[in-house]
């Protein structure tokens, strides 16, 4: 496998920059990782994943949808978009990475949102394999092999080296365009590092973790449990799980006055808010426990129901690193789940 | 000390002085207790926790919880005391349906500082001789406690408790802490370098809204900036300005009501050390109105609530906003 070794990767991130722009993982000043357009001199992130999900790069937390400028009766509609110019994330890692498919099932579908195609057609996404997971993760609980993760490039690292794989005519064309930086390698101890890694996988405390007692059909069961009061009990009602969320993908669109125009915006919005979707009427959910039920039935339940089966979580374990009251996905699966 | 706790809440369901006890829930792991309602001696036994861990202040749920049938044991450590007593002094809790049981406080740990040191996949941690002794799914670490104490535990201010029916263990005292350090840090800034500090750190704000949730001085019913008819609802902010406004707006209107208890700062996913802008509020009326600790009792009338003809006058802010 074509591969370099660990001291020549900031010349390979000065060469991809100079191409075009590249982000890489890296580590802030509070021991926290976070995306971050690459400047010489900045070392990829050691930590195992960012607290914000990389769903940013695709679905911003604000975006200018459009501009209007009135004049007397008149209004102009001014389309604000750019076209997105060509990047580079770097370090991405294998539940991220899924969690790009899903939002795609959301976005790319008709009516397709030209707004994310834009970016997501103008990205490559180089992935890193993990060999560390923590405690929390549970990504193999949906389907995902961590240690050979999706993406246009897949890159693995034995400690030495990163070795480069192509997942897609894109990431073909990306290692292509590196190729006289790289050269082939010997993957013994890749081999010995991944095979490490999948017994780690075995042993995280979340392995076990089943999907088998969720899905669409489930649908009366789950919204019926007696369960959801006493697992809403102790939510704030605060966004946090759905804004560190890869997958979480609801937002409002609002109306600027700037004073002589409106700015029409986007933001995301949380299902966890007790304005979410208020309309005319009112709240179509009103208390703490509707909304939180809702959050966890759509990952569980209503995704599935509408996307072949495929559940609406990745098992990346912010939640459960991020909620204030530390109350998450795993606590209501494993609440939920079939009992023997 | 869990022991003690379960037992005497056991004895509180079981002789009818309260039909439900507030505390912590284990977690999936050994860090990720969860606030609790336990209705059961069952429950308790099974569930309930109180560890160095437990770090989340319980008050606030008795806002809704004391308005509930029956009364309900609430487990307080000292920090806590002093936010339940600010919202009884609010008429936000109903005192009478609330039996609390004093319980030593921290210093608590911070998984997130653990982790911050690299150190992942962590199993288990153990205390020996304040030395951290850590569980992974890599091997055993080791850190020193005191670095792994929570930031609201770094500066306690005091180990007394301000409101109790009983208590389990000792009472402690007020403590001299350093809890202003960084206040002065940033007060001895010039303008321009305390802007640079807060631009930095305000500018990582998701707005997931968990400070103000978290807060036991915020119990408004509809916050202004959840609001459509205040005019200034937000869910992100437009401008950098906006970014600040948020933040700041909560912090004027929690004064003289924040006790500084440090929910605010723990709870933010983005680490902003949002319990600066409360204790710069705090640092200020202590020295233009003379010492206040917003709930150390429940009827001495609040600085910012009350007037004295030596107040100082509004021109003050001109005197300090010189550089």
């Amino acid at each position: 496998m074509l591969k370099i070794s660990a001291d020549k990767l900031n010349s390979l991130f000065d060469a991809i920059s100079a191409k075009q722009t590249l982000y890489i993982t890296v580590d802030n000043e509070k021991g926290s990782a976070e995306y971050k357009k690459y400047e010489s001199g900045m070392t990829l992130s050691k930590s195992l994943n960012t607290v914000r999900s990389a769903k940013d790069f695709f679905f911003p937390q604000t975006e200018n949808l459009a501009d209007f400028k009135v004049e007397g009766k008149n209004i102009e509609v001014i389309d604000v978009r750019e076209e997105s110019e060509d990047f580079v994330v770097f370090g991405v890692r294998a539940c991220d990475a899924r969690s790009f498919t899903i939002l795609d099932k959301v976005f790319l579908s008709e009516p397709v949102d030209s707004y994310y195609k834009n970016r997501r057609e103008h990205s490559t996404i180089i992935t890193m394999a993990c060999t560390k997971p923590a405690e929390t993760c549970f990504c193999t609980a949906f389907g995902m092999d961590p240690t050979v993760p999706e993406g246009d490039v897949a890159v693995f690292s034995d400690g030495e080296n990163y070795f480069f794989l192509e997942r897609t005519e894109k990431g073909k064309k990306f290692i292509a365009s590196i190729s006289d930086m790289l050269e082939d390698g010997d993957t013994a101890k890749l081999n010995e590092v991944q095979e490490k890694a999948r017994n780690i996988m075995k042993k995280l405390p979340l392995a076990n973790l089943s999907t088998k007692s969720f899905g669409g059909e489930r649908l009366m069961k789950h919204f019926n449990s007696e369960k959801w009061a006493e697992l809403s009990e102790s939510c704030l009602g605060c966004g946090t799980c759905t804004f560190v969320c890869p997958t979480c993908q609801c937002y409002d669109i609002r109306d600027f006055n700037t004073g002589h125009g409106i700015k029409r915006f986007r933001c995301w919005d949380s299902c966890m808010y007790s304005d979410f979707t208020k309309m005319a009427h009112g709240n179509s959910r009103n208390s703490q426990l509707e909304r939180f039920r809702q959050r966890f039935m759509h990952k569980l339940v209503y995704f599935p129901a509408n996307n072949n089966g495929e559940f609406g979580c990745v098992g990346c374990g912010r939640c459960l690193s991020k909620c204030p009251v530390s109350m998450n996905i795993v606590k209501v699966m494993k609440a939920l789940e079939d009992k023997e | 000390m869990q022991e003690a706790m379960i037992k005497r809440a056991k004895e509180l369901l079981a002789d009818g002085t309260v039909n439900r006890v507030i505390g912590w829930k284990k977690g999936e792991f050994f860090y990720d207790a969860t606030p609790a309602v336990f209705r059961t001696a069952e429950e308790l036994d099974r569930q309930f926790i109180f560890d160095d861990f437990t770090q989340a202040n319980v008050s606030k749920y008795l806002v809704k919880e004391s308005r509930k049938d029956g009364k309900i044991l609430a487990f307080l450590k000292p920090c806590d005391t002093y936010s339940f007593n600010q919202l009884v002094k609010e008429h936000r809790i109903i005192r009478e349906n609330v039996y609390v049981v004093g319980v030593p406080g921290g210093p608590k740990l911070d998984i997130e500082k653990i982790k911050a040191k690299g150190i992942t996949g962590v199993l288990s941690v153990k205390n020996e001789n304040y030395t951290l002794k850590i569980e992974t799914l890599y091997g055993t670490e080791e850190m020193p406690f005191y670095e792994a104490i929570s930031g609201k535990c770094e500066s306690c201010k005091s180990k007394k408790h301000v409101a109790y029916d009983e208590l389990i263990g000792e009472d402690g005292e007020v403590l001299e802490s350093n809890r202003f350090d960084m206040v002065e840090k940033l007060e001895n800034m010039t303008a321009e370098e305390r802007f640079n500090f807060w631009q930095n750190e305000l500018s990582k704000c998701i707005r997931c809204n968990a400070c103000r949730n978290v807060c036991p001085a915020c119990t408004c019913e509809n916050c202004v900036f959840d609001n459509p008819k205040s005019g200034v609802d937000n869910k992100a902010p437009a401008d950098s300005f906006e970014e600040k406004m948020f933040h700041i707006i909560r912090a004027f209107h929690v004064a003289g009501r924040c006790t500084d208890c440090g929910e605010c700062s723990r709870v933010c996913p983005q680490n902003i050390p949002l319990h600066l802008l409360n204790r710069k509020f705090i640092k200020d009326i202590n020295s233009l109105y003379g010492e206040y600790q917003a709930g150390a009792d429940t009827t001495t009338k609040a600085p910012l609530n009350d007037y004295n003809t030596d107040d100082c006058e509004p021109s003050i802010v001109h005197e300090r906003g010189v550089e």
